[in-house]
């Protein structure tokens, strides 16, 4: 059964130096808040997961928490790079950062094989790209199949047919952010729900910040139902998401995307922004 | 008609906004692209430049068009441009809401969407882009891009795909840096020879004019013009010895709906 805790309380318990870790949530969902939590108790030696790191990874990238990056699309939606993302990538600042990189089919797919407690997942994806040859952060993307440490070309043992396999993600934590859970921990979520699901499920332990605990769940068409035994964690955090969106409760705070670019692209306003916004006293388990 | 010559490139571009020509060479891109969509065939839409394109031929002459997006929705029917592609507006207009693993495993992969619709920020004669990194290698690149999202399998499954790029002597190249999704490989036969089952790139749209595959050497051919553009500008802004066709079509400026359609999406999104 997931207990209701605080959210400092729930990663405390849970995040620990040198874990991986994904937050996910596909645009919509993101996780800020908790992500935020990550950096305030200045974790390290993360590989951080999540097909699409937006804000949330360039945030802890910069700050220092990140050894590794597991992902598929790294930049500002709508808006252009993400600054502490490059830098690290380019210039090894404020530490070297590993790659492992994937499409959205692939990432989509090692959570599935987690959650479904197999060692690979098989898709039809990656023949002929430079992903095959160079995930893990070597390579010279010419092209030569199987170098990937978690991809591989695979026969298909009844047609013969090559097809490509790409291996399981089993995150020690996955932190989402959902709309609602009830005082049992069941979480409820809707709308654009990515591959929220089968990250918490190929997880051993998770967290899920919600933006109101309620006393009962009342269904809608669609949603997504994680049920308290499935859920390590739950705490209330309104506006979590935020400046992501959460669908019934706010909008994309687009003005924030835009404002982060300037922030992003230079290390001493990023250093501002950081004594700020999250080591700053008084800005634990709020708004982001 | 005077052309102007941006120094980023040393291209000429059609007359932008204040010019005489009355619209921009980004506006004349996006409505040509919008132009190779045709009504009533589904299509998987790729972030920016793809997405103004596709909501701009729906709100003309293609109200039919099913817009899917990799974060799940599918029939999106949105009255603004998305911010993102999952910007909640997709998701409240949409026949339906999938998850991420369904929309790539049930919807892509089997081959069941008509056209893949592509930006890039290089791409070469055979058409393959990169969208990882530029420059330098792979572990310590000069630039580096934000990677591959879900292009690699929406190049490799739609039945078709349209790229839509701004073109020049940097993005247009012999052989791109990185192969995130692959166009033609290295030439004829390379599809087949990978297993990929969509056709491949039919048309890159770019803001001098249209390029498609030569039939037999899968070398992209600028086959159209805009107004006001020459086939020295085309080849000009191209990092390959450049084909033009003998007697390439001069493509027709925006109309007055086309345009009102698009300035009328920028001004509802603020952008």
């Amino acid at each position: 059964m997931a207990q209701i805790v605080s959210l400092a309380e729930a990663i405390a318990q849970t995040v620990r130096d040198g874990d991986t870790v994904a937050m996910e949530g596909f645009t919509h969902l993101i996780p800020f808040a908790a992500g935020h939590e990550v950096i305030r108790q200045r974790r390290r030696g993360l590989t951080l997961v999540r097909m699409t790191p937006d804000l949330i990874y360039d945030q802890l990238i910069g700050a220092g928490c990140a050894r590794k990056l597991v992902f598929s699309w790294g930049g500002n939606p709508g808006v252009g790079s993400l600054h502490r993302f490059r830098d690290a990538v380019e210039h090894a600042w404020p530490g070297p950062l590993e790659l492992e990189e994937h499409s959205h089919a692939g990432m989509a797919n090692r959570y599935v094989a987690g959650a479904s407690g197999l060692p690979f997942a098989v898709l039809r994806g990656y023949s002929g790209t430079g992903l095959m040859d160079v995930a893990g952060g070597e390579g010279n993307g010419t092209g030569r199949a199987g170098r990937a440490p978690s991809i591989r070309p695979v026969t298909c043992p009844f047609t013969g047919e090559t097809l490509t396999a790409v291996a399981a993600l089993n995150p020690d934590v996955t932190v989402i952010h959902a709309q609602r859970a009830d005082r049992a921990g069941n979480v409820q979520l809707w709308g654009i729900t990515g591959v929220q699901k089968e990250a918490v499920l190929a997880a051993k332990r998770s967290v899920v910040t919600v933006e109101e605990v309620v006393d009962s769940l009342d269904p809608r068409p669609g949603a997504v139902v994680l049920p308290s035994w499935t859920v390590s964690y739950v705490a209330a955090v309104p506006g979590g998401a935020h400046p992501s969106y959460a669908l019934g409760y706010y909008e994309r705070d687009n003005d924030y995307y835009v404002a982060w670019d300037p922030i992003s692209r230079d290390r001493e306003a990023f250093g501002r922004w950081l004594d700020e916004r999250i080591f700053r006293p008084g800005r634990e388990g709020g708004m982001p | 008609m005077t052309v102007k010559a941006p120094a980023a490139s040393g291209a000429a571009r059609p007359e932008g906004a204040g010019g005489s020509a009355g619209y921009t060479p980004d506006e004349m891109m996006t409505i040509r692209a919008a132009r190779a969509l045709r009504d009533n065939v589904t299509c998987f839409v790729g972030i920016g430049l793809p997405s103004a394109a596709a909501n701009v031929a729906r709100a003309t002459h293609a109200p039919g068009l099913v817009l899917i997006y990799e974060s799940g929705t599918i029939g999106a029917k949105p009255g603004r441009l998305p911010l993102s592609i999952g910007d909640g507006i997709l998701a409240e207009t949409a026949d339906a809401v999938v998850s991420v693993p369904e929309i790539f495993n049930y919807w892509l992969q089997p081959g069941r969407i008509d056209v893949g619709f592509l930006g890039a920020a290089q791409i070469d004669k055979f058409g393959n882009i990169n969208t990882t990194a530029i420059g330098g290698d792979y572990a310590t690149p000069k630039v580096r891009l934000p990677g591959a999202g879900g292009a690699p399998e929406i190049a490799a499954s739609c039945r078709e795909v349209i790229v839509v790029v701004r073109q020049s002597s940097r993005s247009f190249v012999e052989r791109v840096d990185f192969v995130t999704s692959v166009g033609y490989g290295s030439g004829p036969g390379d599809r087949q020879r990978l297993g990929l089952r969509g056709a491949g790139p039919r048309m890159i749209i770019t803001d001098l004019g249209v390029l498609e595959p030569d039939p037999v050497t899968r070398e992209f051919t600028m086959t159209g013009l805009y107004p006001g553009v020459s086939a020295a500008d085309a080849r000009a802004a191209a990092g390959w010895d450049l084909a033009v066709a003998a007697d390439p079509e001069l493509i027709a400026p925006p109309s007055a709906a086309e345009l009102a359609a698009l300035r009328g999406f920028r001004h509802s999104t603020g952008q």
